[in-house]
């Protein structure tokens, strides 16, 4: 169905090594986004991975990260506190498999 | 991938259907000039009531309007209609992405190099066995020569990592090893697919399926070889333990369909049956309104009863399977799939009074008006490999 999923997990080992939260980032030029009612797909025309947005304030991060100077502010803005953390590894997997970079 | 914060389980959400699908097969055209035993269409003559090439392009702009990243083009053999490089081109040009499955026989070195030039577009050559001898019993005479040609011809041109798509048969099985080595050879990735009882499958199922022993013997190989793509085809066995990468479940009408040559909209490649016809592009509203609104697409979405399978630990691994696999062996939908690696569907087969007829289909047709058999030898013009 989806041949996602070697590149997701390749991904979520990756996800573990730091996520540059003090620098700029924004979805991948090459990646677009479709809204679902869960979230979104994301798909990167480049190494054509589908990747699942699984809640629609992560789509809302992802897609405010280009207006914030940095990650972190993006999240304080964006994610109501006690959620942070989560959102924050989030975003580390999503850098891990490219959907996001730093711009 | 998790965000730790969906309201419900991705699979559950997926299940209920969403707004497009992920995976859109296509098949531009029953025209095909292989007879694999196989074929999960039983391609063969062209359907004289084909979409044109304007209602082809419609098709993609439907694509576009629902964000629809990629398409999955086959047949048939694709590279048979005469705009396919039009419609690639015109799909690709509009971030649709492409990903085609060819026999090969027709991907010369000057196609190799047209295609090596487009971008998003993803190729799929397949063979049914690491030999000759293996492939050809399944495809046809000179079909391993011919694809291996086009395999050449695409590293030739510099196309970059292509795949090589297999359907796992009693026969391949314990070639596993010497697929993989052919697929290192070209730097390509390697897909394996499942073998269903559709199209011309009907009747040759109950010799090319694998054995219960094969099928465990698969399973721990693609738990060794996560960067095996499998299309999500295998998840009957991840009731074996561990799953399988993958969603792991039936996609049918929910995140998954078959636009067929002729426009008609079947919940998945593998059922091309009256009875999973959901609508053509062709009706008003055209795909989108079949996707969104077909009864059959809606019914599909609703939670479905696990029947006989209910009771069995292992039902939130395998779902009961594959729906088409149930269905062209003449089995209950809610019961067991034919492959059940507990056994439950070989019970179910033996107990069954008759199994489903095969449908004609494309078949090509002798001039007495019975289905010629198959494998039909085929004469390729340059078999020979450099």
């Amino acid at each position: 169905m989806t041949e996602a999923q070697p590149a997701a997990a390749a991904a979520a080992a990756a996800a573990s090594s730091a996520f540059a939260v003090e620098q700029a980032w924004q979805l991948n030029p090459q990646v677009a986004l479709r809204d679902e009612s869960f979230g979104a797909l994301a798909y990167h025309y480049g190494n054509r991975r589908l990747v699942f947005l699984k809640s629609r304030t992560l789509v809302a991060l992802v897609s405010s990260l280009q207006d914030y100077p940095s990650a972190a502010e993006a999240i304080a803005a964006v994610v109501p506190e006690g959620q942070q953390d989560s959102y924050r590894r989030a975003l580390a997997r999503l850098a891990a498999s490219e959907v996001i970079g730093v711009r | 991938m998790s965000a730790d914060t969906a309201p419900l389980p991705l699979k559950e959400q997926f299940s209920r259907g969403l707004d497009a699908p992920i995976c859109l097969t296509w098949e531009l055209t029953y025209a095909c000039n292989l007879a694999c035993v196989h074929c999960l269409s039983s391609s063969g003559r062209r359907d004289p009531n084909e979409l044109t090439p304007a209602e082809a392009r419609g098709i993609v702009d439907a694509m576009v309007d629902m964000k629809v990243f990629y398409v999955n083009i086959g047949g048939g053999e694709p590279m048979l209609r005469p705009d396919f490089f039009d419609l690639v081109s015109y799909a690709v040009d509009r971030q649709v992405g492409v990903k085609f499955s060819t026999n090969g026989t027709r991907l010369n070195a000057e196609r190799a190099r047209q295609l090596a030039a487009l971008d998003y577009l993803d190729v799929q050559i397949s063979i049914d066995g690491a030999t000759a001898a293996s492939n050809d019993a399944v495809r046809g005479e000179g079909s391993f020569a011919a694809a291996r040609a086009a395999m050449d011809n695409l590293a030739a041109a510099d196309f970059g990592q292509f795949k090589i798509s297999v359907v796992i048969t009693r026969q391949n099985v314990e070639e596993l090893d010497a697929l993989a080595a052919i697929a290192d050879s070209y730097g390509a990735q390697l897909r394996l697919t499942r073998l269903r009882p559709s199209g011309r499958a009907v009747d040759t199922w109950d010799a090319l399926h694998p054995t219960a022993e094969q099928q465990r013997t698969l399973y721990h190989w693609l738990i060794e070889r996560p960067g095996v793509l499998t299309g999500d085809s295998f998840f009957h066995l991840s009731a074996l333990g561990q799953p399988l990468d993958g969603l792991n479940l039936c996609g049918a009408g929910r995140v998954v369909c078959l636009i067929d040559p002729v426009g008609d909209v079947y919940a998945c490649p593998f059922v091309i049956d009256s009875q999973f016809l959901a609508g053509n592009v062709r009706d008003p509203g055209g795909f989108p309104a079949v996707w969104r609104e077909s009864a059959l697409f809606t019914s599909l979405r609703e939670p479905q009863s696990a029947g006989a399978c209910a009771s069995c630990g292992s039902f939130d691994a395998c779902q009961g399977g594959c729906m088409a696999a149930k269905f062209f062996t003449g089995l209950p939908l809610d019961g067991p799939d034919p492959e059940c690696v507990h056994g439950h569907g070989e019970t179910a087969l033996a107990a069954l009074a008759e199994r489903p007829q095969s449908a004609l289909g494309h078949s090509k047709i002798g001039r007495d008006g019975t289905p010629i058999p198959v494998p039909t030898p085929v004469r390729f013009r340059s078999p020979a490999r450099t």
